[in-house]
């Protein structure tokens, strides 16, 4: 079976900077996948290729099969997209944001089905720019599962969430992977990535230094340990 | 479960894929307008100073406004300044900060597409401009307008061809600048083109800033949207400026224009 998104020997530079310097990895439908790296590994670089908001310079960049450069809106209806900075508009609220979004899909909304589960009523009449940052991830996070995508690329999704709301997410996050979809998580959090994720990508220097189930990829110690030591040079920096 | 990767392999989504195009860029547009509608700023720009404009160069006796009725020079200039507040300072200011703050990536990796948002980006701007004809048209009417009913469609084709001129070079601008340097030069160029040939004819001007005011293209669209309404003709000048000035900025977009900011 082939993965729902696969990167062989990807590689893209800025100038003389390496970004992403020959990195090889999966991820496959019905799991997490959790990448993990130091900041300035080339993390944002490879994800941004893969939604379709980067062109690698050589190697191989597939979504579903597909190379996301360019793909259809077909193949863009079955990728949902969370970003670091939220792309919400500001002066939107959140629940006309996400009818919108919606009513971009073939799909029926499931618009009431993430407010209730992500707890968007209690600030529906909010507009975004006045929402807490906790609230924009909330919403930002529902804008990228308002399509019931196939494949999720989810970047910080509990970042700067409380503890319930964190809870509520990672059990959000698993249920998109119980229905079948491959669910890619950039994170900084071990805790994040030891509860929720199937699988563990650690990226260092553009490269991927270890990748594989959790159990796996920790070797025996924690994954906080595994990853300082695979990735010290850079954490030391 | 567990869903089969690739589009021949089967989707763990039963009912799914993108709505249909005309029904994405149908529901971006109208995202559009509402919200440009339910923004006060830009109402301000778009409708409020241009009826100020308007009432004022028709209840004033200076400046001159030249031979013909006040009210039919004064009506197509501010038709003018309406098409440049919408397609202009709007958009870029709007597109500015929508690139600031990640919308224009989010959007892009939606069904919609960035093809899809300049689409409908540009319908917005043409309702939210037939809106403004209505109102500010509907004012000069009040006023005692009397438009040339032969020039209405020449107008119409003028119309067309500066939103295009404008949009083009609002990208150029919001695509290039960080967000607040958007804001200022959009905001200032609307200040400078007001007294540039959009509201007063060029003839109007003094010599040398005639000429000036007739190579830009605030001045070529109040020129020919004149022409148009006052006198039916097609004001060629203005339409050859008009293009280049497209030209210029569709190709400068394309090159320059980043999509991150």
């Amino acid at each position: 079976m082939s993965a729902a998104v696969e990167v062989r020997d990807l590689r893209r530079s800025f100038g003389q900077v390496r970004a992403v310097d020959g990195a090889t990895w999966s991820a496959e439908s019905g799991c997490v996948t959790a990448v993990l790296g130091p900041n300035g590994a080339g993390k944002t670089t490879m994800i941004e290729i893969l939604e379709g908001l980067g062109r690698a310079d050589s190697g191989t960049a597939r979504v579903l099969g597909v190379d996301p450069w360019d793909a259809s809106a077909d193949h863009r209806a079955r990728v949902g997209v969370m970003l670091q900075d939220g792309g919400l508009p500001t002066r939107s609220k959140p629940l006309a944001l996400l009818g919108h979004l919606a009513s971009l899909y073939a799909a029926p909304s499931r618009v009431e089905e993430l407010a209730r589960r992500l707890d968007l009523t209690s600030f529906a009449g909010t507009i975004v720019r006045r929402l807490s940052g906790g609230q924009r991830q909330r919403v930002a996070l529902a804008a990228a599962l308002v399509g019931r995508p196939d494949v999720a690329f989810l970047d910080e999704p509990t970042a700067g969430l409380d503890p319930h709301a964190r809870l509520e997410v990672w059990d959000l996050v698993r249920s998109e992977a119980d229905r079948g979809a491959a669910v890619v998580v950039t994170t900084h959090s071990f805790e994040e990535a030891e509860r929720l994720a199937d699988r563990i990508v650690i990226v260092g220097k553009g490269q991927v230094v270890a990748s594989g189930p959790l159990a796996e990829v920790a070797a025996g110690s924690s994954l906080e340990e595994r990853y300082f030591s695979l990735t010290g040079r850079q954490a030391g920096r | 479960m567990t869903g089969q990767p690739g589009s021949s392999a089967g989707s763990v989504t039963e009912v799914g894929g993108a709505a249909p195009p005309a029904a994405r860029i149908r529901a971006q547009a109208g995202h559009e307008v509402r919200t440009l509608l339910a923004n006060g700023e830009q109402l301000l720009v778009a409708v409020v100073l241009p009826a100020m404009a308007l009432l004022g160069l028709a209840l004033a006796h200076s400046p001159s406004l030249g031979t013909g009725r006040r009210i039919d020079v004064a009506t197509p200039g501010v038709l003018a300044l309406a098409v440049i507040s919408t397609a202009f300072t709007g958009q870029a200011i709007a597109t500015g900060f929508d690139r600031r703050y990640g919308v224009l990536r989010l959007l892009g990796v939606t069904p919609l597409g960035r093809s899809g948002l300049l689409v409908a980006r540009l319908v917005a701007v043409l309702v939210v401009e037939a809106l403004q004809v209505l109102l500010l048209g509907g004012l000069g009417l009040v006023l005692g307008w009397e438009p040339r009913a032969t020039g209405i469609p020449i107008a119409l084709l003028v119309g067309v061809l500066g939103t295009a001129t404008f949009v083009s070079l609002a990208l150029l601008l919001a695509g290039t600048l960080r967000a607040e340097g958007v804001l200022a030069v959009a905001n200032l160029l609307w200040v400078v083109m007001l007294g540039l040939g959009v509201v007063l004819p060029t003839e109007r001007l003094p010599h040398a800033l005639g000429v000036v005011a007739r190579l830009t293209p605030g001045g070529a669209l109040g020129d020919a949207l004149r022409g148009a309404l006052e006198h039916a003709t097609l004001h060629w000048a203005g339409l050859g400026v008009l293009l280049v000035w497209l030209v210029l900025g569709a190709a400068g977009a394309v090159r320059w224009f980043r999509w991150s900011d």
